[in-house]
């Protein structure tokens, strides 16, 4: 049996048969992290010995095991806390942080059976759009070593991908998640605001962060997401659920039942493609991969609806100071004082502070401290963090008005496939301007994947957008779902990444 | 030129939680460092802040007590700055949707009564402490208080004395007693007070410079502090002169203030609404509801006790200075002692007592139906006054009981008139000289004989009957 070639879904499946002993899948993700990942830098920290600890503990529990995922080697991003493996955040200032507790979902993937190979290369402070602002060097896009495998979640992204473990935990502020998929092959989904818990995630935008799954497929996103999702009194953002926690007024998530909903079905569901998308800046490729995406679900029963989306051009700008704004309070914590790196000599505490910010932290991130402490300064506040929440309103209306019209949106994920590595570093306009199609979504709150629809003419992979409404996490999966049954993009690997 | 104070107060007020206000830790006073704390309070990477509803809950009840309108839709800001006693480098308050605005107290002084504006209550959480070691040169923190909840009540600059200050302090004091939400221990940091000031020329319109004074750790302090920084804003101005607008540092050794930072060396906190708190809803039935079951405050109760019971006004507000002793006058009135005996019993030998041991009302072992049945004891002439001052000083301490001290000791009032008069005759027969002292007109000589009369009934009988009967023997 080619473990590799196997879903998280199918793997945990022969697992519980006991066809495939859980040392066997540790084993072969390790070889796997062994052969490749000293060129794609995904991993930051490989935790080998605790994952094949782990992995005896759990083979003793498979008869009993509930999970569909029990057993299933994954990886986490080095920005979620794990309580006794060094939690960096790609960052120097954070090198030497260990965490003394794991956050909410490394809890909840323990519970089902999860074993964890390590701690996944990021954007530093997940700031960033190719995974190259990392402190521990760029990560390598699998199929083309030469590319960036987009970011934040570049470490998550290329892992899936080269099959270093089944699936990954990524976040997403404004596209983190789903870039990166788009850019290296995989399924990706950042769901809806405040379903799951950020308790433990070390925060770069705490209104706009969410956790979620980096996965081969839709149905592991919805495994994954289905031992994800759920209320959490840690977080106070956390939303509460349909059964145990919702007191009967205001918004109310369904838990835990995405995988049974994955029935392939979209006869009559209507699919909107909002025109601004599919304008100028946009890829020939990137766009004719999204339109044939569309007439797959055409094939398959779905209504394409064209419809217009006029504030896009807003999302960039509002998100980069509602970001940046919050980013700036978000990692001020970081001086050197409690936890994490000092700088070596200092005189006195604003010396302290000045020096080990300075030298702990990257380009990127005081680029965005500098530009967030700029727009929240008194006299400032006004003309742009105040805009940027107006303008944040304004695009969540333009969605509420888009979905009285269709059931989901299909756009692009990137305007075009993954950058060459060094391209966007002096640029980083350009690599801002780069994130339109996915920022608006987490200004929304939506829930939204990436899922693999093409390759260009390189044979880079191209990835396609489904955004749902607030919890319709179901209906985009179970879209994705059925282009997946028609499609074999998803099933296409980088090569020469084949793991034993 | 006559010249006019202008003091406006915000007052920091640590609320009596158990729990702090954005995670389970405790807010015990106290401990060795860094024992009260958590990742959360610790502002550690990845952790999030969860309202405690007591915190709010108490703002609330604050804020109805002074008379504000409480905002049914609040929430939380982000104050950011640097200093290594705030481990998030932010601290969570309320600047843009406080709880509570625009409210109102009243003040009685010397001149007469007052209202003081309220201009918000917001709520926040407090930093930690720095310890600084000249030893060996190390700042060390400690921060089991970052968290501990705090309401700040800020004022219009409505004061014009030091006097009224005191007056407003000590009311907000009370009131937040009574509500149970604050202990309001100056020492102990829980009632902290910054005053801003202002001087201008009497009868102008325009507020002058102000200043911001910090470190003022007791009402005495206060004072002190008002009057100095007064004299030297118009000597300054006088001398022609400009007050800085700038924080200052009162030092009780030097009794004088500092400068810290001017205006210009000012923060920009770079406030923005806390994106990992939800903006708060509050329910108006919920309001409404902690509006009727806030207890009664000490003005009703004065005003209900000089109306029902006619007790002077002093009395009224001395008894209700402290939520514990109009405990105990409402317990021994519930109990049937006379109003007046009751709050004279207060005023006299409690208060007495309590000053004798350095104690505050709520610690004391006393209760109502000891000091009732005390009380009891004299109306139903068992025992007299004196006497009776005297179990109540046995008893005090423990709370002991009444009748069984009486019996043991043997004081029970000796109302026997036979007794009494035969008493009285012997005392007249073996003090002849006292005798022919007060019949050549020493009044001086009767007191002398009622003291020895008394004696001989080891105090026991009512000093009235013993009076007469002695008149009624000389005559």
């Amino acid at each position: 049996m080619k473990l590799r070639e196997l879903t998280a879904l199918e793997l945990g499946a022969v697992i519980k048969k006991g066809e495939v002993c859980v040392r066997e899948a540790v084993q072969a993700a390790l070889d796997a992290v062994a052969a490749q990942d000293g060129a794609l830098n995904a991993f930051i920290t490989v935790a080998g010995e605790r994952a094949l600890c782990r992995a005896d503990k759990l083979q003793a529990g498979v008869k009993d095991a509930q999970s569909p995922l029990y057993g299933v080697p994954m990886a986490i991003k080095d920005n979620i806390c794990t309580r006794g493996v060094r939690t960096t955040c790609a960052s120097k200032i954070l090198g030497d942080f260990t965490p003394p507790y794991d956050a909410a979902v490394v809890e909840q993937l323990a519970d089902a059976g999860a074993v964890s190979l390590g701690k996944l290369n990021m954007d530093e402070f997940a700031m960033g759009s190719t995974s190259e602002t990392s402190y521990y060097g760029p990560v390598k896009n699998p199929w083309d070593l030469a590319r960036a495998p987009g970011g934040s979640s570049g470490g998550a992204a290329a892992a899936v991908a080269a099959g270093m473990g089944w699936y990954a935990i990524g976040s997403d502020t404004g596209g983190s998640i789903r870039q990166p998929a788009a850019h290296c092959g995989v399924t990706g989904m950042k769901p809806t605001y405040g379903t799951v818990s950020r308790y433990g995630l070390i925060a770069y935008a705490s209104s706009l962060d969410q956790i979620g799954p980096l996965c081969r497929d839709a149905a592991d996103c919805a495994a994954v997401l289905d031992v994800l999702m759920g209320h959490d009194c840690r977080d106070a953002t956390s939303l509460p659920g349909l059964d145990s926690d919702w007191n009967g007024s205001g918004p109310r998530a369904d838990y835990g039942h995405l995988l049974e909903r994955l029935t392939g079905d979209v006869r009559g569901m209507r699919i909107g493609l909002p025109a601004q998308c599919f304008g100028d800046g946009l890829d020939g490729a990137v766009r004719a991969a999204v339109l044939g995406a569309a007439q797959v679900l055409k094939g398959r029963g779905a209504e394409i609806v064209e419809l217009s989306f006029p504030v896009l051009e807003y999302a960039v700008p509002a998100y980069y100071i509602i970001a940046a704004a919050e980013a700036s309070s978000n990692l001020s914590r970081f001086d050197g004082v409690k936890y994490g790196w000092r700088a070596e000599e200092y005189d006195g505490l604003a010396d302290l502070y000045r020096k080990t910010r300075t030298q702990g932290f990257g380009r990127e991130v005081k680029r965005r401290i500098l530009l967030g402490t700029f727009v929240l300064s008194s006299g400032y506040y006004d003309a742009y963090y105040k805009k940027a929440l107006q303008a944040k309103a304004v695009i969540k209306d333009a969605f509420d008005r888009a979905f009285e019209g269709c059931d989901l949106l299909l756009t692009p994920v990137t305007p075009s496939p993954a950058p060459r590595l060094g391209d966007s570093l002096g640029d980083p306009l350009s690599m801002y301007l780069g994130d339109i199609y996915t920022v608006s979504v987490n200004l929304a709150g939506l829930p939204a994947l990436s899922m693999p629809c093409g390759l260009d003419a390189e044979g880079m992979p191209i990835g396609a957008q489904l955004i749902a409404p607030h919890f319709g996490e179901g209906a985009a999966l179970s879209a994705a779902h059925a282009f997946q049954l028609d499609t074999d993009w998803h099933r296409r690997a980088p090569k020469g990444g084949e793991a034993p | 030129m006559t010249w006019e104070t202008v003091i406006g107060l915000e007052t920091h007020v640590e609320l009596a939680t158990k729990t702090k206000i954005f995670c389970s830790c405790t807010t015990e006073f106290g401990g060795a460092p860094n024992t009260h704390c958590c990742p959360v309070c610790t502002g550690m990477p990845g952790t999030l802040p969860v309202l405690n509803k007591k915190v709010l809950e108490f703002a609330v009840k604050a804020g109805l007590a002074l008379n504000c309108a409480i905002t049914r839709h609040s929430r939380f800001d982000r104050k950011n700055y640097f200093y290594p006693d705030l481990p998030k480098a932010y601290q969570i308050s309320q600047l843009y949707l406080p709880i509570a605005r625009d409210g109102a107290v009243d003040i009685r002084t010397g001149p007469g009564d007052k209202t003081i504006r309220i201009h918000e209550l917001h709520m926040e959480e407090d930093a930690g402490k720095l310890v600084h070691d000249p030893w060996l040169n190390q700042t060390r923190a400690d921060y089991n208080r970052c968290g501990v909840p705090l309401i700040e009540i800020v004022t219009e600059p409505d004061f014009r004395t030091a006097d009224e200050v005191i007056a407003y302090l000590e009311k907000l004091k009370e009131t937040l007693a009574y509500l149970g939400v604050s202990d309001c221990k100056m020492q102990e940091g829980s009632l902290r007070c910054d005053v801003n000031l202002s001087v201008r020329p009497q009868g102008s319109l325009e507020l002058g410079t102000r200043t911001e004074m910090k470190n003022l750790s007791s009402f005495k302090a206060i004072a002190r502090a008002i009057q100095y920084e007064a004299r030297r804003q118009i000597e300054l101005i006088e001398e022609g002169g400009r007050v800085a607008q700038e924080t200052r540092r009162w030092d009780e050794n030097k009794d004088a203030s500092f400068a810290m930072r001017s205006k210009e060396e000012a923060q920009d906190y770079r406030y923005f609404p806390e994106p990992d708190l939800p903006p708060i809803e509050l329910d108006p039935d919920c309001v409404d509801a902690l509006r009727a079951a806030q207890p009664e405050l000490a003005e009703e109760k004065r005003a209900r006790y000089q109306a029902d019971y006619g007790l002077s006004d002093y009395n009224c507000r001395m008894i209700t200075s402290d939520q514990a002793l109009a405990a105990l006058f409402e317990g021994l009135v519930a109990l049937g002692a006379p109003p007046r005996q009751g709050a004279n019993w207060i005023m006299g030998e409690v208060l007495g007592a309590l000053s004798q041991h350095a104690m505050e009302p709520k610690d004391m072992a006393l209760t109502a139906p000891t000091l009732a049945r005390l009380i009891a004891l004299v109306g139903e002439g068992k025992l007299n006054r004196n006497t009776a001052v005297k179990v109540f000083e046995a008893v005090f301490d423990t709370d002991g009981d009444v009748d069984a001290y009486v019996r043991a000791h043997g004081l029970e009032q000796v109302n026997d008139g036979a007794l009494v008069r035969e008493v009285c005759a012997r005392v007249l027969e073996a003090n002849p000289q006292s005798v022919s002292d007060y019949r050549g007109g020493k009044e001086k000589a009767f007191g002398f004989l009622v003291g020895q009369a008394m004696g001989e009934l080891k105090g026991r009988a009512d000093p009235q009957a013993v009076n007469q009967a002695l008149r009624a023997l000389l005559e």
